[in-house]
């Protein structure tokens, strides 16, 4: 079929317009150019536009939080994200929020050390790191033998430990 | 130690023995740590650098690693010593192309060493012949509380000690082993394996570490997670779950091979030493690959002239730093490959 305008081209366009009130049906056949002489924008047009729109939404969802930036070091998140590498341990406070999923989904959906810690933090009586470590691991225990009366004193034993 | 003493002297992994040698050349812990208060390397200048490599040289010297310490600045090394270092695995390729103040410190034996400076202020490294893995624990644990009496390290109640790239973060360990599974590359099983390692969350590299080839079916498998697991649980699940079964699998691969393919298992030794007893000129990656079938048919019973720490020797001398430490100078490409097929002639007690 050709465009009905400069009767060319291929028509790659079809429109179908429904006039009321009787729903007299009116179809027209254009070529790409044609169409858009008439001012009629292209479906391939509004998808590729729409599909860009959608790029751009998700890569702002990949970089959130790039322009985060560390006061003790200068690292910005989006450096972080380019090279793999932070710049000083104050990042994984000041970068937590973004960083936790990352590092979540690197280390099996784990969001928390259970190991042991520095000595000079178990100085004096028992060290509120190493029981939360241990909490932390018999937790983890209670939920592997489905015992969930002790996870649950366990939980609360954790998070009593935890805003001490 | 002087750094000749160290071309010398055979290192720990040299020994062919321990648990499951005849599958398991080495285990090793490492321990990533940096200091409180002290920015990651990305982001210290040069001074920091220099202070921090002052500050654990120091500290090294102070708890002493294990006999005669070598404390070694890299840029005061040559290009063919450090890599020396990097076949002996007392460094990473990184830290051997590296810049910057930065250095390692070796153990009398080898069995410990401490790299500064390299991705992290410290990477303090444990290695023993075989499968060992319980004992490596024991020994660096003891080693890093001897080390953190003089340092403060980062940490962090959240996510555990503090390392520069997050994928580290936690226990900061990281458990590897150095694999020759030769039958089941035979008998077409490697992938099987591979996949099986990579849904444990296990890395499978090749026998420099990251970014090398698996050459002459020779593996390094290593676990990935570090945080959300405490250091029993990684050496337990590893060193007494995951990796007997490995051997198991490839000491049932040998077995089959001795029962059902005995010519092609016989050939593939007897090429080996066939080659290696007469060429002329030989690369380091067909010396891997003859090595590799030599030392199974070591194991297998079927040459037996040769022993394992025979094996291991060649496997370490025949590498291009070492040869051209053995004939005491600098070699080219062409001419390290008739070197070295000198040497492992002589090593075979070739008479041709």
């Amino acid at each position: 079929m050709l465009c009905q305008k400069c009767r060319k081209s291929p028509a790659t366009v079809h429109l179908l317009d429904i006039v009321p009130p009787d729903g007299e049906k009116i179809e027209r056949h254009f070529c790409e150019r044609c169409s858009a002489e008439e001012g009629l924008a292209t479906p391939k047009q509004e998808t590729i536009s729409s599909m860009l729109e959608g790029f751009i939404k998700q890569s702002a969802g990949i970089t959130a939080g790039a322009d985060l930036s560390c006061p003790d070091c200068g690292m910005t998140f989006r450096e972080f994200r380019s090279t793999g590498l932070l710049g000083c341990p104050n990042d994984y406070k000041a970068f937590e929020k973004h960083l936790a999923p990352l590092i979540e989904r690197a280390h099996r959906g784990a969001t928390h050390h259970v190991g042991k810690g520095p000595a000079r933090l178990d100085e004096g009586a028992p060290g509120v790191h190493t029981q939360l470590a241990k909490l932390r691991r018999q937790l983890k225990e209670a939920i592997k033998l489905e015992d969930y009366e002790e996870a649950a004193r366990l939980r609360d034993r954790i998070k009593t430990c935890e805003s001490a | 130690m002087t750094f000749d003493e160290l071309t010398r002297q055979t290192g720990e992994w040299l020994k062919g023995e321990g648990p499951h040698a005849d599958v398991v050349l080495s285990s090793r812990i490492r321990l990533a740590r940096n200091i409180a208060g002290q920015r990651f390397l990305s982001k210290a200048g040069e001074s920091d650098r220099k202070q921090i490599y002052r500050a654990v040289a120091d500290c090294i010297a102070d708890v002493e690693l294990g006999g005669n310490t070598l404390i070694l600045d890299i840029n005061d090394a040559d290009e063919i010593d450090r890599q020396l270092l990097v076949e002996r695995h007392l460094i990473s390729k990184q830290h051997a192309a590296g810049e910057g103040a930065r250095g390692v410190a070796i153990s009398e034996g080898e069995r410990r060493a401490v790299m500064i400076n390299e991705e992290d202020h410290l990477r303090i490294q444990a290695l023993r012949s075989g499968l060992q893995i319980g004992v490596l624990f024991e020994e660096i644990d003891a080693l890093e509380r001897r080390i953190e009496q003089n340092l403060e390290f980062a940490f962090d109640k959240r996510f555990g000690y503090l390392t520069a790239c997050p994928t580290n973060v936690g226990t900061g360990m990281r458990v590897s082993v150095m694999l020759h599974l030769p039958a089941l590359k035979l008998t077409n099983q490697i992938e099987l394996m591979f996949r099986a390692a990579k849904d444990m969350r296990l890395a499978v590299r090749g026998l420099y570490g990251e970014g090398t080839d698996a050459i002459g079916d020779f593996f390094q498998v290593s676990n990935q997670v570090t945080l959300g697991q405490s250091e029993e649980e990684i050496v337990e699940e590893f060193g007494s779950r995951i990796i007997p079964r490995i051997v198991q699998f490839e000491l049932a691969a040998r077995e089959a091979l001795l029962s059902e393919r005995v010519n092609l298992l016989d050939d593939k030794v007897w090429r080996a030493v066939g080659t290696l007893g007469n060429a002329r000129a030989v690369s380091s990656d067909e010396t891997l690959f003859l090595l590799s079938h030599i030392r199974m048919g070591v194991h297998m019973g079927r040459c037996k002239n040769l022993d394992l720490r025979k094996v291991n020797e060649m496997f370490i001398y025949s590498q291009p730093a070492h040869l051209q430490k053995l004939t005491g100078r600098r070699l080219d490409g062409a001419e390290r490959s008739v070197a070295r097929a000198d040497y492992l002639r002589r090593m075979m007690g070739s008479q041709n």
